[in-house]
């Protein structure tokens, strides 16, 4: 299996990182290509951007901020947030991102994920999923930052990405997203029993042991906010963790 | 003054990412799809995402597919890339019947039995002066043994594949350098110091 990837993750509104808890009440933490090129020296496999922008103008800025974060970073970007059609897909990986996320859009009309993978290819696509337990290992999926909540199974949607042509799942608990509580690990192990597409986990990691659990359960890469931001830990602390409990990690420098 | 470098303009590939690599090394890079660029190319760069049918077509409607397999042929520096590697092949069965370049005589076939697209980092044996070390992929199709007359560097999922292979001064990967971090930026300036010429 490849290293496991240890991702952080840049929540931008208007050009500036900003870190939400349960997705509400955001604090401004930063430049984002400063952030970004720190988080490469410390190791980081790959970054994520999701734009949590409401307005055009502050879309834009964010444009802008993708095309900055590309000419720091020679690891692979994931965009994301408000992506509704293959043409925005479009303009963000012309600004240079690698990977586009979607998320409301899809579990909306879920042919988009059809036509985002035909355009530019499965290994593009990453479909994000906000997971909102039910209890009694059922999951709905939320839209909107978690605003709405859909009709949809989030174990079944995940299945139903993979057919439609999704390269990689995001998955979200946003009951964690924020708590530093740990990762939902039985929404992990629910959608790892169904598909066979790589699986991020985020949400809710506080430490090291957290990401060890995660890929325990079933996820082949870990993805976090806080704990970077904040500098509780370095992509490097979460690496020595996963190599202490013989999961592979990638030697950043050669 | 080193020579530019020339990026084929495949259709379906993200560009900013190659371009964005080359330029942290210091060397200027332009995306084409005139075939009389391509042709005069010193440094060619064959990118390439999405099905290898897609690509294909693309070329074929920008009249390049000649001009590409007598520029790849000519033994001066050429860098392929993901799909590129594939395109260089007579095909994938991602895309039954349609024809590659046809530059190697081999076929990609998709992964079995484990994780689908293989995404993330893997490690990649030496390729030429460059120790191995961890490349970063996004693929579900792969080759699996060495064309006759190229050199190879292997990678494993569920499996030994081709992760590279080499000959004179042309690199196929089946990884991305352009995102394989000091490593990968290690191995382009390497590529970008070889004169080729047979």
């Amino acid at each position: 299996m490849p290293a496991v990837r240890i991702i952080p993750c840049l929540d931008v509104n208007d050009g500036r990182i900003v870190k939400g808890v349960r997705f509400v009440s955001l604090r401004d933490a930063g430049d984002p290509a400063e952030q970004a090129r720190l988080y490469e020296a410390h190791g980081a496999d790959e970054l994520t951007m999701l734009d949590v922008s409401a307005t055009a103008e502050a879309r834009s800025a964010s444009l802008a901020t993708v095309r900055a974060l590309r000419r720091e970073l020679s690891i692979p970007l994931t965009v994301g947030g408000g992506v509704r059609c293959v043409e925005t897909a479009g303009a963000l990986l012309d600004a240079g991102a690698d990977k586009v996320a979607v998320n409301s859009a899809a579990a909306l009309d879920s042919s988009l994920i059809d036509r985002l993978a035909a355009r530019f290819g499965n290994q593009c696509i990453v479909l994000a999923i906000d997971a909102a337990a039910m209890g009694r290992g059922r999951w709905r999926v939320a839209i909107r930052s978690g605003r709405e909540r859909t009709d949809l199974d989030a174990v079944a949607w995940s299945a139903e990405a993979e057919s439609r042509g999704a390269g990689e799942i995001l998955l979200t608990s946003i009951d964690r997203d924020g708590t530093l509580l740990g990762y939902d690990l039985p929404l992990v192990r629910a959608v790892r029993e169904v598909i066979a597409l790589p699986i991020i986990a985020s949400g809710g990691a506080a430490n090291p042991a957290h990401m060890v659990e995660a890929v325990h359960a079933g996820a082949d890469a870990v993805l976090a906010a806080s704990i970077f931001h904040d500098g509780t830990y370095r992509v490097s602390d979460v690496k020595a963790a996963l190599a202490a409990a013989d999961i592979p990690v990638r030697e950043p420098n050669p | 003054m080193p020579a530019e470098v020339v990026i084929v303009r495949t259709g379906t590939a993200n560009l900013a990412s190659v371009i964005a690599a080359f330029e942290r090394l210091g060397e200027a890079a332009r995306i084409t799809d005139d075939p009389s660029e391509v042709a005069d190319a010193t440094r060619l760069v064959l990118p390439g995402v999405g099905t290898l049918a897609a690509a294909m077509a693309s070329l074929r409607e920008r009249r390049l597919v000649e001009v590409l397999r007598d520029r790849l042929r000519d033994g001066r520096p050429a860098l392929a890339i993901c799909l590129g590697l594939q395109l260089l092949c007579e095909g994938s069965a991602e895309s039954p019947g349609e024809r590659g370049l046809c530059i190697v005589p081999t076929f990609a076939e998709r992964f079995t039995g484990v994780r689908t697209p293989h995404m993330g980092w893997s490690r990649v044996g030496a390729i030429g002066g460059t120790p191995g070390g961890f490349a970063y992929f996004a693929h579900s199709y792969r080759l699996t043994d060495a064309p006759p007359g190229w050199n190879v560097s292997r990678a494993d999922h569920g499996g030994a594949f081709v992760g590279a292979m080499f000959r004179g001064a042309i690199l196929a990967c089946q990884f991305h350098p352009e995102l394989s971090g000091a490593w990968g930026a290690a191995l382009l300036r390497g590529w970008l110091s070889m004169k080729g010429g047979e």
